[in-house]
C-alpha cells in the first residue's frame, strides 16, 4: 500500500477584489503517493496554479485567503506552519519547475551560481564550495546538458529554451525533494524540444523516485507523463482516475467535452467545444459549478455540490450521473 | 438611444469609483493627496485664509518684528514684523504657480517629441530629436537657470522660463523609452496593418499607454520644480522682495538662526511638506492607472 | 505544374533576410506557394522556421528582400504603407498573442471601429451598428462594446481580434497561431467559427501554427518549414498518409496524443534529437542535416530541391533527387 506523501483536503480559497469576493477554490481534495506521478489537468482559470501556490506557501495573502482546508505533507499541516518551518520544506521537500524558463532563471547570475545556491540552501549549508560545485556539475550532467563544466559558468541568456528548462529541472531535483511540482514545464517549448524534455523528465523522475505533480492544460502531455490524472474545473476536482482508465472511459461531462474538443491526428473535424464560459467566481453557480454548461444537467445538480466519490479503485468522479454506480 | 445616454455617465461614475478604490488602497497615497489638496487650497485662497493678507506686500511694523510664535502669530513674525503664517500661504501660491506654469509649458512639447522620436526610431527624426535632447540634458538644470536668470533681469517670470527650458527633455526621454518598446507590440502593428494614419498611431495607440508614467512624473516634478524655484529665490534670482517666496524667506531667515529659528524653519518645512505631498501622490497615480488583472 | 496566376495569393521565391549585429538572419529563404479562394494552407514549423516572418511579409509589415508576392494577380511585394487602400482592406491578420494584439487602453468599440474609420466604411452613425453586428457574428453580447481588453479572457480577446479582421470584408486572412495560447475548448469554438466564416465568405486562410493535429482537421494543404525553407508541402490527406521528409516525421513523432489510434498514425522510428540551430547560423547544405537520422555526406554540401513524390505532394530532401530531365518545379 503506497503511502500518501502530500494530501490536500477540502481546500477553499477566496480573493478579495473591488467587486466583492472571488470564491476560487471550492473544496479541492487530492493526494499524491510516494513515487507517484499525478497529472492535474484543467483549463485557464480553474484554480490549479492557485492550489499549487498554497502548497508552496506563496499565495499572495491579501487579496488571497485560505478559508478552509488542510494541506498535509508527511502528515504535517503546511497551512499551520510558520514561515521558518516552511522555508525548510520549500526547495528540499517540495520543489517546483515553472512554465517560463526565461523568467525562472535570474539573468545576472551564472547557471552554476543558481544551482549552487539551491543546493546550499536545501540543507547543505555546511558543505564546502568545491563539494557543492561537484554536485551542481553532476546535476547538470544528469539533465544531459552538453559540457556541464562550461554550462556551470554560462549565463542563462546564452542557452536555448530547452536547455534553460533542463537547468530548471536540475535545480528542482538537486535537493532530492519528495515532491516536485511541474507547472506547465513544456508549454513554452517547441514540439520537438518538448518531446526531448519530457523524455528526460520521465527518466529522471524514475531514477530519483520523486513524486511529481504535472500541471498542464494539455491532455496529450498528461497522457505521456502521468500515472494518475485529476481533472479540475472551476475550483474543484471533477474526476480522477488511472491514466489509461481516464482516457478509455472518461465519465464526467466536462472531461468528455474536453476530449471531444481536442483535434485528433486521425482527423474527423473538431467538435463544437463546450458551450458557455467558465463561471464568474463572484457569483458562482450553486451546486455543481459545471451544471450551466452541462448537456446532461439535472435538478439535483443545482443543489449541493457532488463530492468526488469512488467508482472503483482506479476511478473517482464528482457527478450525480454516476451516483448509482459509486461505491457507498 | 435613451438607455445609451443613461449608460454613459453611469459607466463614467463607475470608472471613477473604481479608480478611487484602487487609489485609496494605499494609505500613503491618500495622505499625499490630502497634503496636496490642503496646500492647493491654501495657495488658491491665500488672500482669504491668511490672518494678515496685507503682510504679503510691503508692510513694516518694527514693534512686532522677530517675535516668537504666539496665538496672534502662529508662525511668529520676521524681521520686518510681517506675519510668517500669511507669508507662507502666499509663498505656497507662488511655488504652486511656478510648478503649474512650468509643467503646462513643458509637458506637451516634451511628450510629442518623445513620441515622434520613439516611433521613428532609427531614422533622422530620432537622431535629431534625441541629440538635441541630450544636449539640453547635459547641462545641469540649476546652473542653466542661474545663467539665464543672471543674464536677464531677475524676476519670477524669467525664473519660470529658465526652468521650463531645462525641463522638457526629461519628458522626451521618458516617452521615448516607452514608445520604442511599445511600437513593436502587436496592437500597434495591427493598427499599421489596418492602414491607420501615423497621427492615429502616435496619439491614439501609443500615447494612452504612456499616460500613467507621464502623470506620475508630473506629480514628482511638481516637487522638483518647487525646489528649484526656491533655490533660485534663495540666491536672489527668482521672485523679488517684497513678494513672499518660500525660498527667499528661508534665505532671509537663515541669518537669524538659531535664535529666531522660526523665520527660516517654517518656510523650509512648508517646502518640505509640499514636495512630500506631491511625491506621495505620484506613487498613487501609478496605482490609479494600473490595469486590473483578470 | 504552374501556379494559377489569379490565385488569391501567390508567393514566389520569397526571401527575407535581416542584418543584425550577430550576422545575417536568413528568416525566409526562397519560399514559394500558392493559395486559392476558400482554401486553407497550414504553414507549420517551430521557432526559427520563418513561418511568422512569411506572414508578416505578406501582410506588409516587412518588405521582401527578394522574390515576389501576388494577390489576385496584383503585385504586393512592398510594405503596407506603399500598398493601395483596397489591398489593405482585402488582406487582414489575426496576431498570435491575445494579450498584446488589442490596445489595453482602448475600448472594444474603439478597436472595432478603427478599420471602419480608416477605410471609410459606413457613416459615423452607422458604424456603431456595424460594430454591434461584428460582435454578434463572433457571438459576443452588445455590452462588450464598453469593455477594455484587459477585462476579457484570452479567448474573448481573440474573438475580438477575429471580428476586427472581418470588419473590412477581406478575402485573405493570415492567422498567426491564433489559438496557441488558448485552452482546448475555446480553441474549438474559435476554429469552428473561423471555418464557418470561411465557407460563408469564401475566405482564403494562411494558417501559421506548430500544431499538426489542428492542421489535420482544418487545412486543405500543409507546408512544413524549417530554418526558412519549405521541407514538404502536400494536400492534407496525402501529407498525413505519407509523411516523407525526415523533419516531418520527427515533428509527427513528437506530438503527444490522447488515443491509441493516433499513436498508430505517428511514425515510431524517428525520435527527436538535437537543438534547433539559430537562423543566424543556418547549417550549410540541407538545414536539417545536423539532426537528421538518415542524412549522408552530400546533405551538408548541397541544398536539396523540391521534388514531386506524388501528385501535389512535394518534398525537399536529397534522398529524393529530382529526375534528370525536370525543370525547376513550381509548387502549387
Amino acid at each position: 500500500m503506497a503511502t500518501t506523501i502530500l494530501q490536500i483536503d477540502d481546500l477553499h480559497v477566496s480573493f478579495q477584489v473591488y467587486e466583492g469576493t472571488l470564491r476560487v477554490l471550492n473544496g479541492v481534495s487530492f493526494g499524491v503517493d510516494g513515487s507517484q506521478r499525478v497529472g492535474l489537468v484543467g483549463e485557464a482559470g480553474c484554480g490549479k496554479t492557485t492550489t499549487m501556490r498554497c502548497v508552496l506557501g506563496i499565495l499572495q495573502t491579501p487579496p488571497g485567503r485560505i478559508t478552509q482546508g488542510r494541506i498535509l505533507f508527511h502528515d504535517k499541516n503546511l497551512l499551520k506552519m510558520s514561515q521558518g518551518e516552511f522555508q525548510k520544506i520549500r526547495g528540499s521537500g517540495i520543489s517546483m519547475i515553472f512554465q517560463d524558463p526565461v523568467a525562472a532563471l535570474n539573468p545576472v547570475f551564472t547557471v552554476g551560481d543558481q544551482i549552487s545556491s539551491v543546493i546550499r540552501y536545501g540543507g547543505h549549508q555546511k558543505a564546502s564550495a568545491k563539494a557543492i560545485k561537484a554536485r551542481a556539475v553532476e546535476a547538470l550532467h544528469e539533465v544531459r546538458l552538453p559540457d556541464p563544466e562550461r554550462m556551470f559558468a554560462s549565463y542563462p541568456v546564452q542557452l536555448s529554451g530547452g536547455m534553460r528548462q533542463r537547468v530548471c529541472i536540475a535545480m528542482a531535483l538537486a535537493t532530492e525533494p519528495d515532491v516536485m511540482i511541474a507547472d506547465e514545464p513544456t508549454t513554452a517549448l517547441d514540439v520537438t524540444i518538448q518531446a526531448q524534455v519530457l523524455r528526460l523528465l520521465d527518466a529522471l523522475v524514475s531514477r530519483h523516485g520523486t513524486s511529481v505533480i504535472f500541471i498542464t492544460h494539455s491532455l496529450g502531455v498528461v497522457r505521456e507523463m502521468a500515472d494518475w490524472v485529476y481533472v479540475m474545473y472551476a475550483g474543484s476536482i471533477v474526476e480522477g482516475a488511472l491514466k489509461d482508465e481516464l482516457f478509455e472511459r472518461p465519465l464526467h461531462p466536462y472531461t468528455l467535452g474536453l476530449m471531444a474538443a481536442l483535434p485528433k491526428l486521425t482527423g474527423g473535424g473538431i467538435a463544437e467545444g463546450i458551450p458557455g464560459r467558465i463561471p464568474d467566481y463572484l457569483h458562482p453557480p450553486s451546486g455543481c459549478r459545471f451544471h450551466p454548461r452541462c448537456p446532461q444537467a439535472a435538478e439535483i445538480c443545482r443543489g449541493e455540490r457532488p463530492q468526488l466519490t469512488e467508482l472503483s479503485d482506479s476511478h473517482y468522479v464528482a457527478c450525480y450521473l454516476h451516483w448509482g454506480d459509486c461505491r457507498a | 438611444m435613451n438607455t445609451q445616454e443613461q449608460v454613459v455617465p453611469q459607466r463614467r461614475l463607475e470608472r471613477l469609483r473604481k479608480g478611487w478604490y484602487k487609489f485609496s488602497r494605499n494609505p500613503i497615497s491618500v495622505a499625499g493627496l490630502a497634503i496636496v489638496v490642503v496646500v492647493a487650497f491654501l495657495a488658491i485662497f491665500a488672500p482669504y485664509v491668511s490672518p494678515y493678507p496685507a503682510h504679503a506686500g510691503s508692510f513694516v511694523d518694527f514693534a512686532t518684528s522677530a517675535s516668537a510664535p504666539s496665538l496672534r502669530h502662529p508662525f511668529g513674525t520676521d524681521a520686518f514684523g510681517r506675519d510668517i503664517l500669511s507669508r507662507v500661504f502666499f509663498g505656497l501660491r507662488y511655488s504652486l504657480t511656478m510648478g503649474a506654469v512650468v509643467l503646462s509649458l513643458v509637458v506637451l512639447p516634451g511628450v510629442v517629441l518623445g513620441l515622434l522620436a520613439g516611433y521613428y526610431q532609427g531614422t533622422w527624426i530620432d537622431t535629431v530629436i534625441m541629440r538635441v535632447t541630450d544636449i539640453f540634458l547635459a547641462v545641469p538644470a540649476l546652473i542653466l537657470a542661474l545663467a539665464v536668470c543672471s543674464v536677464l533681469t531677475p524676476s519670477a517670470f524669467n525664473a519660470m522660463m529658465a526652468v521650463s527650458l531645462m525641463w522638457w527633455p526629461w519628458y522626451t526621454r521618458l516617452v521615448y523609452g516607452l514608445a520604442t518598446s511599445l511600437r513593436h507590440e502587436f496592437f500597434v502593428q495591427s493598427a499599421e496593418v489596418i492602414g491607420a494614419s501615423r497621427w492615429h498611431i502616435l496619439f491614439r495607440e501609443l500615447l494612452p499607454n504612456c499616460v500613467s508614467s507621464i502623470f506620475t512624473k508630473m506629480s514628482l516634478d511638481m516637487g522638483w520644480v518647487i525646489l528649484i524655484g526656491s533655490s533660485l529665490s534663495f540666491v536672489g534670482l527668482g521672485a523679488q522682495p517684497p513678494t513672499p517666496d518660500l525660498g527667499t524667506m528661508v534665505a532671509d531667515g537663515a541669518k537669524y538662526l538659531p535664535d529666531q529659528w522660526w523665520i527660516a524653519i517654517f518656510p523650509a518645512v512648508a517646502i518640505m511638506i509640499t514636495v512630500l505631498g506631491f511625491n506621495l501622490l505620484g506613487d498613487g497615480f501609478r496605482d490609479l492607472f494600473a490595469l486590473e488583472e483578470v | 505544374m504552374i501556379a494559377v496566376r489569379n490565385d488569391t495569393l501567390v508567393v514566389e521565391d520569397l526571401k527575407k533576410f535581416f542584418t543584425t549585429t550577430r550576422g545575417v538572419v536568413r528568416a525566409v529563404d526562397r519560399v514559394s506557394f500558392a493559395l486559392g479562394e476558400g482554401e486553407t494552407l497550414g504553414l507549420v514549423g517551430e521557432s526559427g522556421s520563418g513561418k511568422s516572418t512569411v506572414a508578416y511579409t505578406v501582410i506588409g509589415l516587412f518588405a521582401p528582400t527578394s522574390g515576389r508576392m501576388l494577390f489576385e494577380g496584383k503585385d504586393i511585394s512592398k510594405t503596407v504603407w506603399k500598398r493601395p487602400r483596397e489591398l489593405t482592406q482585402a488582406i487582414q491578420i489575426v496576431f498570435q498573442d491575445p494579450g498584446t494584439s488589442l490596445n489595453p487602453r482602448r475600448s472594444v468599440q474603439q478597436i472595432l471601429e478603427l478599420p471602419l474609420q480608416v477605410h471609410r466604411i459606413g457613416t459615423r452613425h452607422d458604424r456603431k451598428r456595424r460594430v454591434i453586428e461584428l460582435l454578434q457574428r463572433v457571438e459576443l453580447p452588445e455590452d462588450y462594446l464598453y469593455k477594455s481588453p484587459h477585462m476579457l479572457g484570452g479567448g474573448e480577446r481573440q474573438m475580438i481580434a477575429v471580428a476586427r479582421a472581418l470588419a473590412t470584408g477581406p478575402r485573405l486572412i493570415l492567422l498567426d497561431e491564433p489559438t496557441s495560447a488558448l485552452d482546448v475548448s475555446i480553441q474549438a469554438k474559435i476554429i469552428n467559427m473561423l471555418l464557418r466564416f470561411q465557407k460563408e465568405m469564401h475566405l482564403a486562410y494562411l494558417f501559421i501554427t506548430h500544431d499538426l493535429s489542428l492542421m489535420r482537421n482544418v487545412a486543405t494543404r500543409v507546408a512544413i518549414m524549417y530554418l526558412g525553407r519549405v521541407c514538404e508541402i502536400a494536400p492534407t490527406d496525402k501529407f498525413f498518409r505519407n509523411p516523407t521528409h525526415p523533419y516531418t516525421q520527427m515533428l509527427l513523432s513528437s506530438i503527444p496524443v490522447v488515443s491509441k489510434e493516433e499513436e498508430a498514425v505517428k511514425p515510431a522510428q524517428i525520435v527527436s534529437t538535437g537543438e534547433i540551430p539559430s537562423p543566424v547560423n543556418v547549417p550549410p547544405g540541407c538545414g536539417f542535416h545536423t539532426r537528421c537520422t538518415v542524412c549522408s555526406t552530400p546533405c551538408s554540401e548541397s541544398e536539396p530541391q523540391m521534388v514531386e513524390v506524388e501528385e501535389g505532394h512535394f518534398v525537399s530532401c536529397l534522398h529524393f533527387p529530382p529526375p534528370a530531365d525536370a525543370e525547376s518545379v513550381q509548387t502549387r
